[in-house]
């Protein structure tokens, strides 16, 4: 039997490549939901309203904007501006 | 679909169980098993935080309705988060 089969299959690795995408997406939108509910929810009413809804949508954008902050900061330390104490005291 | 099993199940005991587009449903389905219970736990928790005080003998009827509609706005926010995070995504890559 050819062993190698079940890896070498290039419709298998797409699929897992795809859901592999899907998934962290997904676990992400579990992540924000859970964080912004505690930062946007009073207490649960009838329905959303615009005022909360538009808190979640900001959430989720300062959130991104939070990662994408640290790895830039980061990667800048690592570029030779030592240790990341010393980056901190800017 | 089936020309994809052939060279995958003909080393296996011919079973048929083998062939990838049934492991690829399998996966799916269990992909999806395993979100919504991680929906349903983050849900129970984030519910049972805002809407029970201190535990009594049972669920009183205030704290079943509010249970049933924290239940809703979840879902809601849920939605909401994945529309945005989704939004924000497409608005990364058109820079690229």
């Amino acid at each position: 039997m050819d062993t190698q089969g079940v890896t070498a299959d290039p419709q298998l690795q797409q699929f897992i490549e795809v859901e592999s995408q899907k998934q962290r997406f997904q676990q992400l939108v579990h992540q924000m939901t859970d964080v912004c509910w505690e930062k946007c929810m009073d207490k649960p009413g009838p329905k959303l309203d615009s005022r909360t809804e538009t808190c979640f949508v900001n959430c989720v954008e300062r959130f991104i904007d939070t990662s994408q902050f640290i790895l830039n900061r980061l990667e800048q330390t690592q570029r030779g501006r030592g240790s990341l104490s010393e980056s901190m005291s800017d | 679909m089936d020309s994809f099993g052939s060279d995958f199940s003909s080393g296996a005991a011919g079973s048929g169980k083998m062939d990838p587009g049934t492991i690829m449903e399998q996966v799916k389905v269990q992909i999806a098993v395993a979100n919504a219970q991680e929906l349903l736990q983050r849900m129970t928790d984030k519910c049972f935080k805002k809407c029970v005080g201190k535990p009594g003998g049972s669920l009183d009827n205030s704290e079943q309705k509010c249970i049933a509609m924290c239940m809703d706005r979840y879902m809601d926010a849920w939605n909401t988060v994945s529309r945005a995070y989704n939004s924000r995504l497409q608005r990364e890559r058109a820079r690229i």
